[in-house]
Formats: structure tokens, C-alpha cells, sequence
């Protein structure tokens, strides 16, 4: 393996694993506190019982989160030595401000994760929503700094040399509200789906049914809300991405020639050397609307930009169709549940429904991975839009093929004991969740 | 606005090396305990580290973060010649915090916790040995710019007697850290007997590492003397550093454990500063006596004031919620 492929895999593989642990941890913060808060106004257990078995969850999943985030920085400069000599001062605000948001984050989780019959319970509860605010203000963060890389801001550019530097205005380009806007919803519906669906399926084996239908119901509201959010918010980013980035959109779309009006390809096999998509669904000016917000537009294609500056084409455009088909399953999905909810008051007896969400389990996640590698991948030559490519930034250090193949090797054992651990976690509760006054966990 | 970044990156490497330092600690005790003694040790550890073990390593990713936003060319430097020791610190940082984690919220408790265990131990030794590694590697001077062959560029950079003797002599630092730390959190006296005594060897292998340091400095032409013993203030460190230790083996023998905590944290310190002051602002000393200086590589003005003012305002927040994390969570003596 050539080492700057080597270096992008690896870079791709530590995102793609700490997305997920990162999701998680922003996200169900927010479940337990409503559990949480639940158990404090109504007093009935099962409440207690699911914002313990929830924390130990993040507890597994933060920590995975926080080493595998502190690997990121520094493997920024293990791998893109180049780019961070020139971007760390440029783009670091964000950074800067994550570096306390997180910090705040794991001091309020010692608190949360400690503090059963130790704290003021207001104080308690309050400690766990610190925890979910500064787990999504860190993410939000982060995912500016990615804006940065796509949407270069605060500096001028000339003669090789970077200039008259603005860290804020840096944090504050233009890709920033949209991409974390997307990111947020992406997460709660992904995190949402996954943890509804988990509770969905012990409920159809019929296992301590009260405690997951209770848990069920909290994770689905967030999740389908956000489900039904999220299109709106693709939206956004679609007409941001044309305008931004026409080469990263024609990618997308498996754009090669400009056409005005340009059709939506749904599917399709994309030929990257005869320059073509065969057997995709065409929609008539359907991406002239979505990209430019009318029917007649013209949609930029591959054949404006420079053949060196082209993206990988397929697999933007796969990725693409991942995202937005999983999407789509999810609103609906989501949709149904709402239909069902208010005619019925309950689910629990639409079997069909339970197990939808059982199907949906890995969906977010997907959809999610999906969609970061339409933004990293539709990016690319580039790894500062249109400054710097990726190709210049690598390390020099020759080897790195060496380092990928271990760290493939640690993130795949670890995602293996991760499930393990849940696995083991649920298998459990009947044991650890009985209801009655005695609370011999955790002590 | 620069001396304030630069006292917070100070101040997060030297909270790190205590805070972080100890919590690594606690495995390497671990590591060196009997079998019959381990899982009383685990309780100790798990009680006393517990809450706060996450925040702790939380200074790590402060500094960082200041060097690659503030000092980038000493971040990249490093990144570039230090690869190879940087990945294996972090891969202990990965098995070891995953360990920690893994093995408490295991549900199920069988013959899985020895696994967690053994991972837990050897990357809470291994993690400190190369950060020690790394910090003596920026001040060997074998960090060769123009090397143009793999072994001088990537490999003698950071393998070399007085990089690998400031590892040993960090981790032994980290043992008795943790060690001292411990026994303030112990509940009954034969438990507080242990850890004193593992204090005792721990300190006893950290003033034999020390001189190693010492030795190896002298062959590898680091100028270790000069800055500690010909610099007043790195003499006058040393010196505390050392009349410290006096005080420090007669309370331990008399077995008050409150203050000496604070002795523990000052002698480190000092340590820190007798070795950085007389160096200071050079940050890496370069193959061919050149230097990389704090001072002449600091980004841009407007990049250093906005860090500065993330830092100050995000310490206002964090100090104060952090100090009553380590207060409501420390052991009432019984």
C-alpha cells in the first residue's frame, strides 16, 4: 500500500471509528437526563433504573470517545504534518474552545457517573445535562473546524505564504452552521435509532417489557423528530455545497457533463473512466431544484473543473445515495411511528412497527458514515479547499502502511469488545434492574 | 498576551505530568503488587481515581492543543521525528483508558477481568515510560532535520540512552506519585502500610533513574549540568528538590499522609523547573546544537490573542467545577 493512501485510510478509519463513540456520547446525555428527570418528578423507579443502565453505556462509550479523540490530535500531525504547520494557527479557535467544552465535559461525567446518593439530586441531574450540552458544543466545534477545510476563511492566501490571519473569522465560515447543523441531527437521529431499535427488539423477546418500552419511547422521540428535521437540514447543505463547492456536488451526483436543467440520478453504476452512469432513475430537474432551488437552473458538472481537481467520483456518488436512501427510510419510518402513535396511544401491540425499528438499528450509523464520506472524500484533491491538496500535506516518514495495518488492528478489537460489553450490559438487566428498594449496583 | 499562553501550556504540561502522572501511577503500583494484595489495591485505586481520572487527562489534550495552535512548527517537528514513539504512547493511551473503563462496567465479572487487567497494568507503564521517552528526545539534540536515512530520522531521534533514562526516571516519578496520593485515600492503617512502603521503592528507583539521567546526559553531550547546577534557579530547584526528599522519607516514617501530598507535588515540580528554566524559551534542541525556541516560532498575534483569551475564560470555567470534583470526591478518613 502506497503510504499517502496508507495515511488517508488511517485518517478515515480513526474519524469513522470516533464519530460513532463521539455521536453517542453528545446524544444520550440527553436521554438519561430526561429519564433522569423523570425519576426525580414521579419517583417511580424504573426510571432510576434506566438512566443507571443508559450512563453505564456512555460510560463505556465516552471513554472509548476521549482516547480515540485524543489519538485525533495528535494524529493530525502524524499524518498532515504539512497542513497543520499552516492550518493550526488558522483554524485552532475551534479547537481551542473544544479543548475546555470537553474538558468540562469529563469533569461533569466524574459527577454524573459518582454521584448516586453523594450530591444535591438538582445537582446531580444538572451535572448530567453539563455533560450532553458540552458533549455537543465540542462536537459542534469540531465539526467548524472541518467547515474550515472545506470552506477556507480568515486568512489571505499569497504567494504560498498564509497571511493576515483571523482565527474567528475562521471558526465563522461559511460551511459552518450547515455542516453542524447537519452533524447535530445526523447524530440524535442516528444515536436515536440505534438505542430505540436495541429496546425494541426486548421488547418483542418480551423481556422486562415496562423498563425498555419506557426507555424505547424516550430514545424515539428524539430520534424521529430528528429524523423528520433532518431533510430540511440536508437541504440547507445541498444548495451550500453547489454554490461552495460545484465539484464536490457534481461528484455527488455523478455530474460529469453541465446540463441546465440538470436531472436527480437515483442509483446508478458510475464508469469513471468512460466518464458515465448507466441504469440510475433520472428525475428531470430535480437536482437543478435542489441545488439552486429552481427547476431550470444549470447545474455545474465535472467537465468545468480541471481534470486534476476532480474528486473520486464513485464513491462520492455511492456514499451520497447511501446517506439520502437511509435517510429517507428513517423519515419514514418516523412518520409511521407518529401515525401509529396517535391512533393506537401506544405501540406496543404493532409488532411490524417494533420490528422496523430493529431494522433501523445500524441505519443512523450508516447513513452517518456515509455522509462524512461525501464530505472528506467529495473534498478531495484537497485537503485545504482549493489551497492546499492533500497529496502535499502527508508525512514524510516512510512506513505508514505499518501503522495503518495496527491501528486497524486496535479498532477493530475494540469495536469488538465495545458490543461485547453491551451485549453483556443488556443481557444483564433482568439481573441488575429488578424493581424493589434495594440498589446493590454500583456500590 | 504570549506569556499567558505560554504559562497555560506550562501549566497543563506540569498538571499533566502530576494529575495524569499519578493516575498512571496507580497501574504501575498495581503492576508491582503482589497477587494476594492486587485486588485491595484495585479497590483503593478504583475508589480514589475513579471520578476523576477522565479530567485528569484532559491537561494532555490543553497542551496539545496550545502547541498546535500556538507553536505549529514545534507540534509538526515533533509529529514528523517523533512518530514512532508518539504512536506507541498512544496506543497505551487507548488500551489503557479502555482498560480502566472496560473492566469496571463489564457486567458480567469473570475470567474477561484478568484481560482487562493485564491491559491495564502493562499500557499504565508503558504510556508514561514514552512520554518520558518523548520529553527527553526534545532535549537530547539527536532530532536530526536533514537525516537522510529511516534509522537517523525516525529511529536514533528518540532511541538513545539519555531519551530512554529520562523515560525509566518519569515513570518511576509517576509510580511515587501515585503512591503518595494513595495513601492519603486509604481506609485502614495496614492498606496506608502498603502503599508507604511502595512509595519507599518507588522513590528509591526514581533517585537511581535520576542519576542514570545524570550519566547519560554527560555521554550523549546533553548540557544537563549546565542548566541545573551552573543556573541559579535550576540549583535552587535541585536543591529544594533534594532537601524536599529529606522531608519527604521523614514523614513518610512517621506516617503523616495529608501534607505530604503537596511535598510530593512540590518536589516534582521543582524537578520541572531545574530541568526546563535554564532552557527556556528553546523548546527542542536540534542534531547540530540548533534550537527550536518558544519565542520565534509563535504563530501570528491575533491567533495567539484569541488562544489566550479561550484559555483564560475556559480556565475560569474549569478550575473552579474541577477543584470541587477532587473535593467532594476525596476519602474522609474514618
Amino acid at each position: 500500500m502506497d503510504d499517502f493512501l496508507a495515511a488517508r485510510s488511517q485518517m478515515a478509519l480513526s474519524l469513522g471509528f470516533h464519530i460513532i463513540y463521539a455521536c453517542i456520547g453528545m446524544v444520550m446525555p440527553f436521554f438519561m437526563a430526561v429519564s433522569h428527570y423523570k425519576w426525580l418528578k414521579t419517583n417511580n423507579e424504573v426510571y432510576k433504573h434506566i438512566t443507571k443502565a443508559w450512563s453505564k453505556g456512555v460510560a463505556i462509550f465516552f471513554a472509548t470517545g476521549a482516547v480515540s479523540g485524543t489519538m485525533l490530535s495528535f494524529e493530525l500531525g502524524l499524518l498532515w504534518p504539512k497542513f497543520m504547520e499552516h492550518a493550526g494557527p488558522i483554524f485552532g479557535m475551534p479547537f481551542s474552545l473544544e479543548g475546555t467544552a470537553f474538558f468540562i465535559e469529563a469533569i461533569a461525567l466524574g459527577f454524573f457517573l459518582y454521584g448516586w446518593d453523594k450530591l444535591n439530586k438538582w445537582f446531580h441531574w444538572f451535572t448530567g445535562v453539563v455533560v450532553g450540552v458540552s458533549g455537543l458544543a465540542s462536537g459542534i466545534l469540531v465539526v467548524a473546524a472541518n467547515a474550515w477545510m472545506n470552506s477556507p476563511a480568515g486568512f489571505e492566501y499569497v504567494n504560498g505564504q498564509y497571511t493576515n490571519i483571523d482565527p474567528i473569522k475562521a471558526m465563522f465560515n461559511d460551511a459552518w452552521f450547515t455542516q453542524a447543523l447537519h452533524m447535530c441531527l445526523a447524530a440524535f437521529t442516528a444515536t436515536g435509532f440505534a438505542v430505540a431499535g436495541v429496546h425494541a427488539l426486548m421488547i418483542l423477546k418480551k423481556q422486562h417489557t415496562d423498563f425498555h418500552y419506557k426507555s424505547f419511547k424516550i430514545a424515539a422521540a428524539f430520534a424521529t423528530v430528528a429524523a423528520l428535521l433532518q431533510p430540511i437540514s440536508g437541504d440547507i447543505s445541498a444548495k451550500d455545497v453547489a454554490q461552495r463547492q460545484p465539484a464536490k456536488l457534481a461528484a455527488m451526483e455523478a455530474l460529469y457533463k453541465t446540463e441546465k436543467p440538470a436531472p436527480l440520478l437515483i442509483g446508478g453504476i458510475v464508469d469513471e473512466k468512460n466518464k458515465s452512469v448507466s441504469k440510475a432513475i433520472e428525475i428531470p430537474g430535480a437536482l437543478s431544484f435542489l441545488a439552486h432551488g429552481d427547476f431550470k437552473a444549470e447545474v455545474k458538472g465535472l467537465d468545468q473543473i480541471p481534470e486534476n481537481e476532480h474528486p473520486p467520483v464513485a464513491i462520492t456518488h455511492y456514499a451520497f445515495q447511501i446517506m439520502v436512501g437511509l435517510g429517507t427510510i428513517m423519515m419514514v419510518i418516523s412518520v409511521t411511528y407518529f401515525i401509529v402513535l396517535w391512533r393506537r396511544k401506544t405501540v406496543l401491540n404493532s409488532k411490524w412497527l417494533l420490528k422496523l425499528f430493529v431494522f433501523a438499528i445500524p441505519l443512523g450509523y450508516i447513513a452517518l458514515e456515509a455522509g462524512w464520506t461525501v464530505t472528506e472524500v467529495g473534498r478531495q484533491p484537497w485537503i485545504i479547499y482549493g489551497i492546499m491538496r492533500t497529496r502535499d500535506a502527508v508525512t514524510p516518514m516512510p512506513g505508514i502502511a505499518w501503522s495503518f495495518y495496527l491501528f486497524s488492528a486496535i479498532y477493530f478489537s475494540l469495536s469488538l469488545i465495545v458490543i461485547f460489553l453491551l451485549y453483556r450490559q443488556i443481557k444483564m438487566v433482568p439481573v441488575l434492574y429488578q424493581s424493589s428498594n434495594t440498589d446493590s449496583w454500583n456500590k | 498576551m504570549e506569556q499567558v499562553v505560554i504559562i497555560f501550556l506550562c501549566l497543563a504540561i506540569l498538571l499533566y505530568f502530576l494529575l495524569g502522572g499519578a493516575d498512571f501511577g496507580a497501574g504501575i503500583i498495581e503492576l508491582f503488587t503482589s497477587k494476594k494484595n492486587r485486588s485491595k489495591t484495585r479497590n483503593t485505586m478504583y475508589q480514589a481515581i475513579g471520578p476523576v481520572w477522565e479530567a485528569n487527562h484532559m491537561w494532555l489534550i490543553i497542551a496539545i492543543v496550545i502547541l498546535f495552535v500556538g507553536f505549529p512548527l514545534i507540534y509538526t517537528t515533533m509529529s514528523v521525528h517523533l512518530h514512532i514513539p508518539l504512536a506507541i504512547m498512544l496506543i497505551g493511551i487507548i488500551a489503557r483508558g479502555t482498560a480502566f473503563v472496560f473492566r469496571h462496567y463489564d457486567a458480567v465479572k469473570d475470567n474477561m477481568q484478568g484481560v482487562y487487567n493485564k491491559v491495564f497494568v502493562y499500557s499504565s507503564f508503558i504510556t508514561p515510560l514514552f512520554l518520558g521517552i518523548i520529553a527527553g528526545s526534545v532535549l537530547s539534540g539527536q532530532i536530526d532535520l536533514n537525516a537522510n536515512n529511516f534509522a537517523d530520522a525516525y529511529i536514533f531521534s528518540w532511541l538513545n540512552w539519555f531519551s530512554i533514562s529520562v523515560g525509566l526516571f518519569t515513570t518511576a516519578l509517576c509510580g511515587f506519585l501515585a503512591a503518595i496520593y494513595l495513601i492519603g485515600e486509604c481506609k485502614t492503617e495496614e492498606d496506608k502500610k502498603r502503599f508507604i512502603k511502595k512509595a519507599e521503592y518507588m522513590n528509591i528507583a526514581a533517585v537511581v533513574f535520576g542519576a542514570m539521567v545524570f550519566f547519560s546526559a554527560a555521554m550523549e553531550k546533553v548540557p544537563l549540568m549546565n542548566w541545573v547546577v551552573y543556573n541559579k534557579v535550576g540549583l535552587t530547584a535541585v536543591s529544594l528538590a533534594s532537601l524536599s526528599l529529606v522531608l519527604l522519607w521523614y514523614l513518610l516514617l512517621k506516617g503523616k499522609t495529608k501534607i505530604l501530598r503537596l511535598l510530593a507535588g512540590f518536589q516534582v515540580t521543582m524537578i520541572l523547573v531545574a530541568i526546563s528554566y535554564a532552557h527556556f524559551p528553546n523548546f527542542i534542541r536540534l542534531k547540530g546544537g540548533e534550537v527550536i525556541s518558544l519565542y520565534t516560532t509563535i504563530g501570528p498575534d491575533k491567533t495567539i490573542q484569541s488562544l489566550g483569551w479561550a484559555l483564560v475564560l475556559g480556565s475560569l470555567l474549569i478550575l473552579p467545577f474541577l477543584g470541587y470534583l477532587f473535593y467532594k470526591f476525596q476519602q474522609k478518613e474514618e
